[in-house]
C-alpha cells in the first residue's frame, strides 16, 4: 500500500481528523432522517383502525412477489425495466452505501459475510449493479426530461407538474453511483486495494483507468471529496425520499405487505364495528381526512406518481372528472400541509369533498378496478371512494339522479321503483312458458338451485332475454332449479359501493332470509353483480356459482353440446366484466365456454382480462348522469372494431345495456353485435 | 325565523303505477308505496337552509293519520326541528279548504314567521297554500323558486314566469309561499338518518285540540265532492313522417304551412 494514500477514515484535512465528520455525517443524517419519519407517522397514529395482520404467509409471499419481486412492473415495459434495474441495483448497493458509511469511521470495515471470497463476489456484483443503475438512471432521465410520456402530465386542476423531483431524484441517485465509482477508481489508483478483480467496463473499471495516471495528491482529493460527496447526498437523499413521491422508497414495502387480500369486497363501515352497532356510530365513512384509516394514509405516502392507474381509469379516460392518481397525490399534498415537517401539526375538520375532491370526482367511480389490478404498489381506490360516498350520503350529498333509484330501492328492492310481483313477468312471456317452465320457490315449491336473477334481468325488458335464456341453459343441463320471485331484492352490490350501507344492509338481510328459507343447495346467477355481493358480501349463504362455470361444468361432462356457429363472418371478442374478472377472477371459464362452440372464431381485444376496460359501469351508475366527454361504453366498443371483431360477447347485463347503447351511439349499428354468453350458449344448444 | 312547512304523505309516482280502480271512485290503491309529496320536499330543504343561514327553527306539520308519521321523520331527519301530525277521524274527506282550515288553527297556535307548502299535491289543484293565507290573512306568493331574506320583516321572492324569466317581489312578513320545484336540491335521508329521529316525539293534535268544527272539515264539510275517475279515450297517434332528413324537413314546413303554423 502506497503510504501516502489514505482512506478517509485515517484522512485529515488542515490538521483536522476527517473522521469527525465521517461520524457527525451519518449521526445528523440519522437524526434528521428519524425525526421527518416521525412526523411522517403523526397522521397514522391518529387514523381509522385497520386490521392487516391476518394471513401472514400470504402477505409475505405477496412482498416477495410484488415488491421484491417487481412482478407488476413489466406491465409497462420499458419504464418496468428501468425501475426493475434501479430497484434491484439499490437492494445490491444498500449493503455498499452502508459499508462506505462505516469505511468513513474505521478503514477497515466489512460487513459480516462479505470479507474474502464473498466480498470478491459482492465487489463484482455491486460494481455490474452501479453501472447499470446509472446506464437505466441516464436513460429514466432522458425519457422523464425529453420525451416526456403522456401518463406524467399533470392537468393544470391537479396542480404543478412534478417532472423536477423526478428528475432531482435521478441526478442524486447517478450522483451516489459516481461517487462510489470515482471513490473506488481513485482508491485503485492510489493503491489501497491493489490487484483485485474488477469486472471489465463497469463504471469502477473506467473509474480506474480514468484514474491511473494522476498524481497521489489529486488522487487523495478526489478519494476524499467523492467519499463526501457520496456521504452528505446519500443522507440528503434518505432524508429527502419522505417529502415526495419517493417515499415510496421506504414505504412500498410494508405497503405491499399490508395490501387488501379479499378483491372485490368492500370494508366495513369501521373496523371492530357491528352491523348493529351501526346506528350508535356519530358520523359514517370518510368526511375528514383522518377518517382515513392507517393503511390508506400509508397508501398516499406510497404513490409513486406513475400514473398508470390513471392510464387505465375509464372514466379519467372518458373525460369524468377522475383520475384516482390525484386522490392519492392530492390526499398526500394535504398530509403535508396539515402534518408538516416544521412547525406543528393543524389537522383540520373541514370535510374532505369540497375541498380537496368534488362531489362528481368521487361520484365518477364505477368501482371497476383498474387502477387497482394495475398499481405496481398495491395502492387501493374502491375503498375509499367508498368511504368518501358513505360520507357524503350521511350529510345527504347524493346526487338528485341517485336519490330516486335508492328511494325506489328502499321502497321497492329495485331501482326502478317497479312492483314486486312484476319481478316474475319474465317467466310469464307466452312462448318462453310455452318451452320453459320456472319454479317459483315458495312454501309449496322447492329445488335443489337458486336462479339469483337480480332487478336488472328480472325488469328490463330486453335483459329478460338473458334471464330466459338463463333458464333454458340451466334446464338443458338438467339442473332442478327455482327463482325467488317477488321475494327476491336487489343484490345490492352496488347500494353498498354508493355508500349507502344501511340499505344495503336492509336488502341483505331480505334476500338472506328468502334464501335461506327457500331451502335451496347452491345459487347459480347470471349477474356478476349480484355474485360479486353474494359472494363478498352475504354471509352464511350455500355456495354461489356464476352461469359461465355452470356452464362450462355442463358443456365439460356432455351435458350441454352445442352445435357449430352457421355465420362464418362473424368474429367474437369477449369482454369481461369487471365483476367477473377483475373482482373474482373468472377470465378463463367464460372463454372457455365461447371454445367450446364448434367453428366459433375468438379474438381477444388489447385490454382484456385483468385490463379489461369498463363499460360504463353497472347498478346505480346506470342512473347517474356524469361529466364526461364520451361514453366508455363507445371506447369499448371502439376497442372491439379495432380488434377486428363483429360480436362482443359480455357476461353481464349492465355490460350489453351499455355496449348495446354504445353501438347505437357509434353509429355502428349493423356492423357491430352484442350478446350475452349465456344467450349465445341458448342458441347453440343441441336440443337431447 | 320561526318556520313552518306544511307537508303531505302521496303515492309516489315514480314507484308506483297508478290504476283507476274498478268503480272509477279512486285510484287502486292496494300494492302503493307512499313518500311525502314532492313539492312539499322542496319547500322544507329551503326551510333548512334558510334556517341554517339566518337561525331560528322549523317545524313540519301534514294533516294525516297514524302512517303519515313516517314522512314527517323523513323530512325531521332531513333536518326540520320537529314535526306535528294533525289527525282525526273528522278531517277525512276534507277537501282544499278543509285542509287549509285544519292547518290555519294549528298555525294560529304557533307563531310562525315564515309558512312554506308545495306548490301542489297528489290532486294537482295547488289550492292548499292559497287558501291558507286567505283564512290567515296573510300575504302570499305562488310557485316560487327562489327566497332572500331581507330582515326580520321582510323578504324577497321570485316566481318563474312564462318564457323562464324570473318575477321578483318584496313580500311582508309573515307570509305563505308555496314553493316550487327545482328551487334547490333536496339532501339524501338515508334508513340511518331517519333511524336517528326514530325516537322523537311527534305530537298528535285532533279537531278539539285546534279547536276546529268538526262540521267545516271533512267529508261533511267539504265543498268539493269528487264525482268520477276515468281515463282519457286514446287520441289518434301521431303521424310518423318518412324518408331521408331532407324529405322529412321539407314535408314538415308543408305541413307546418297548411296547418297555419307557418306563415
Amino acid at each position: 500500500m502506497n503510504p501516502d494514500f489514505v482512506s478517509p477514515a485515517d484522512a485529515s484535512v488542515f490538521g483536522i481528523p476527517v473522521v469527525i465528520f465521517t461520524v457527525l455525517i451519518p449521526v445528523l443524517g440519522m437524526a434528521a432522517f428519524t425525526f421527518i419519519m416521525a412526523k411522517r407517522m403523526a397522521p397514522l397514529v391518529r387514523s381509522a383502525s385497520d386490521p392487516r395482520l391476518d394471513r401472514i404467509p400470504d402477505r409475505l409471499f405477496g412482498m416477495v412477489k410484488y415488491a421484491i419481486g417487481q412482478w407488476r412492473h413489466p406491465r409497462y415495459l420499458l419504464a418496468g425495466v428501468l425501475h426493475i434495474i434501479i430497484f434491484a441495483g439499490f437492494m445490491i448497493l444498500s449493503l455498499r452505501s452502508l459499508t462506505l458509511v462505516l469505511l468513513g469511521i474505521s478503514s477497515d470495515f466489512v460487513l459480516p459475510g462479505l470479507g474474502g471470497i464473498g466480498g470478491d463476489i459482492y465487489g463484482v456484483l455491486k460494481d455490474i449493479a452501479g453501472t447499470l443503475v446509472l446506464v437505466a438512471v441516464i436513460v429514466a432521465m432522458i425519457r422523464r426530461g425529453i420525451f416526456k410520456p403522456e401518463r406524467y402530465t399533470v392537468p393544470r386542476q391537479y396542480g404543478k407538474d412534478h417532472t423536477w423531483e423526478a428528475i432531482l431524484v435521478l441526478a442524486l441517485i447517478s450522483t451516489l453511483m459516481l461517487c462510489d465509482m470515482v471513490f473506488e477508481g481513485t482508491g485503485d489508483a492510489g493503491g489501497l486495494h491493489a490487484g483485485g478483480f474488477v469486472f471489465p467496463l463497469t463504471g469502477h473499471w473506467i473509474a480506474s483507468r480514468i484514474f491511473a495516471g494522476a498524481s497521489m495528491a489529486t488522487l487523495q482529493n478526489i478519494h476524499l471529496a467523492s467519499y463526501f460527496i457520496h456521504d452528505v447526498v446519500f443522507f440528503c437523499f434518505l432524508c429527502f425520499l419522505p417529502l415526495g413521491k419517493h417515499f415510496h422508497v421506504i414505504t412500498s414495502l410494508p405497503n405491499v405487505f399490508f395490501r387488501k387480500l379479499r378483491s372485490g369486497s368492500v370494508k366495513p363501515v369501521k373496523w371492530g364495528v357491528d352491523a348493529d352497532a351501526l346506528d350508535d356510530l356519530e358520523s359514517f365513512g370518510v368526511k375528514k381526512f383522518e377518517d382515513f384509516t392507517w393503511k390508506h394514509i400509508l397508501d398516499f405516502y406510497t404513490c409513486a406518481d406513475c400514473g398508470r392507474c390513471s392510464d387505465q381509469c375509464p372514466a379519467n379516460a372518458a373525460g369524468r372528472p377522475l383520475s384516482p392518481r390525484f386522490i392519492s397525490v392530492k390526499s398526500r399534498d394535504y398530509a403535508f400541509k396539515h402534518y408538516p415537517i416544521k412547525g406543528d401539526i393543524c389537522p383540520s375538520d373541514a370535510p374532505l369533498v369540497g375541498n380537496i375532491f368534488t362531489e362528481d370526482e368521487i361520484w365518477s367511480c364505477t368501482t371497476c378496478g383498474a387502477c387497482e389490478a394495475e398499481c405496481p404498489l398495491f395502492i387501493e381506490y374502491i375503498d375509499k371512494i367508498v368511504d368518501l360516498r358513505r360520507g357524503m350520503v350521511d350529510d345527504g350529498m347524493v346526487p338528485q339522479s341517485l336519490q330516486k333509484p335508492l328511494r325506489a330501492l328502499e321502497k321497492r328492492g329495485n331501482p326502478w321503483g317497479k312492483m314486486e310481483r312484476k319481478r316474475i313477468d319474465w317467466i310469464k312471456d307466452k312462448e318462453f312458458a310455452a318451452g320453459c317452465e320456472v319454479k317459483v320457490l315458495d312454501r309449496k315449491k322447492t329445488a335443489e338451485t337458486l336462479y339469483f336473477v337480480d332487478s336488472i334481468t328480472s325488469f328490463d325488458d330486453r335483459m329478460q332475454a338473458i334471464a330466459q335464456a338463463s333458464a333454458r341453459v340451466l334446464s338443458a343441463a338438467g339442473i332442478d332449479f327455482g327463482i325467488l320471485g317477488k321475494l327476491e331484492k336487489d343484490s345490492g352490490n352496488e347500494v353498498r359501493r354508493f355508500g349507502e350501507e344501511m340499505l344495503f344492509l336492509e336488502l341483505r338481510d331480505q334476500n338472506t332470509e328468502a334464501i335461506l328459507k327457500s331451502g335451496v343447495q347452491r345459487i347459480v346467477t347470471a349477474d356478476p353483480h349480484a355474485f360479486n355481493a353474494l359472494t363478498k358480501d352475504y354471509e352464511d349463504l350455500p355456495p354461489v356459482e356464476h352461469i359461465s362455470q355452470v356452464i362450462l361444468k355442463a358443456a365439460r361432462s356432455g351435458q350441454l353440446n352445442f352445435k357449430p356457429v352457421t355465420d362464418p363472418g362473424k368474429v367474437y371478442t369477449y369482454h369481461d366484466p369487471c365483476y367477473l374478472g377483475r373482482h373474482n377472477g373468472l377470465y378463463d371459464d367464460p372463454r372457455a365456454v365461447l371454445d367450446a362452440i364448434p367453428a366459433l372464431n375468438r379474438i381477444d381485444m388489447e385490454k382484456s382480462r385483468d385490463r379489461s376496460f369498463c363499460c360504463g359501469g353497472g347498478g346505480l351508475m346506470l342512473f347517474y348522469e356524469p361529466e364526461e366527454d364520451q361514453r366508455m361504453g363507445v371506447l369499448r366498443v371502439q376497442m372491439a372494431e379495432s380488434a377486428g371483431a363483429n360480436v362482443i360477447v359480455t357476461a353481464c347485463p349492465f355490460c350489453l345495456v351499455n355496449i348495446e347503447d354504445a353501438i347505437k351511439v357509434s353509429g355502428l349499428e349493423g356492423k357491430m353485435e352484442a350478446i350475452d354468453l349465456v344467450e349465445l350458449v341458448d342458441q347453440h344448444i343441441i336440443a337431447e | 325565523m320561526e318556520i313552518l312547512v306544511c307537508v303531505t304523505r302521496v303515492p309516489d309516482t315514480a314507484e308506483n303505477e297508478i290504476e283507476v280502480n274498478s268503480d272509477g271512485t279512486d285510484i287502486g290503491r292496494d300494492d302503493l308505496v307512499y313518500s311525502v309529496n314532492e313539492w312539499d320536499n322542496y319547500a322544507v330543504e329551503e326551510a333548512i337552509q334558510i334556517r341554517d343561514r339566518v337561525g331560528g327553527s322549523v317545524t313540519v306539520v301534514t294533516v294525516g293519520d297514524d302512517e303519515s308519521e313516517e314522512i314527517l321523520r323523513r323530512e325531521m331527519a332531513m333536518g326540520a326541528d320537529s314535526g306535528i301530525l294533525l289527525a282525526d277521524g273528522a278531517f277525512d274527506g276534507s277537501d282544499g279548504l278543509g285542509i287549509a282550515r285544519i292547518l290555519k288553527a294549528e298555525v294560529d297556535k304557533g307563531n310562525y314567521d315564515l309558512i312554506l307548502t308545495g306548490a301542489q299535491s297528489e290532486g294537482g289543484t295547488a289550492e292548499v297554500g292559497g287558501m291558507l293565507a286567505a283564512l290567515l290573512d296573510l300575504p302570499f306568493a305562488s310557485l316560487v323558486n327562489q327566497i332572500e331574506i331581507v330582515d326580520e320583516k321582510k323578504i324577497k321572492v321570485g316566481r318563474e314566469i312564462e318564457g323562464g324569466n324570473i318575477e321578483v317581489s318584496e313580500i311582508d312578513l309573515p307570509c305563505v309561499l308555496s314553493v316550487q320545484t327545482g328551487i334547490n336540491e333536496p339532501r339524501y335521508v338515508g334508513i340511518r338518518g331517519i333511524r336517528k329521529v326514530a325516537s322523537l316525539d311527534i305530537p298528535t293534535h285532533g279537531a278539539a285540540d285546534l279547536g276546529v268544527d268538526p262540521a267545516t272539515v271533512g267529508a261533511d264539510g267539504a265543498r268539493v265532492k269528487r264525482m268520477d275517475y276515468f281515463i282519457p279515450d286514446l287520441g289518434e297517434g301521431a303521424e310518423m313522417l318518412e324518408g331521408d332528413t331532407e324529405e322529412i324537413i321539407s314535408k314538415l314546413i308543408e305541413l307546418l304551412k297548411a296547418k297555419g303554423g307557418l306563415k
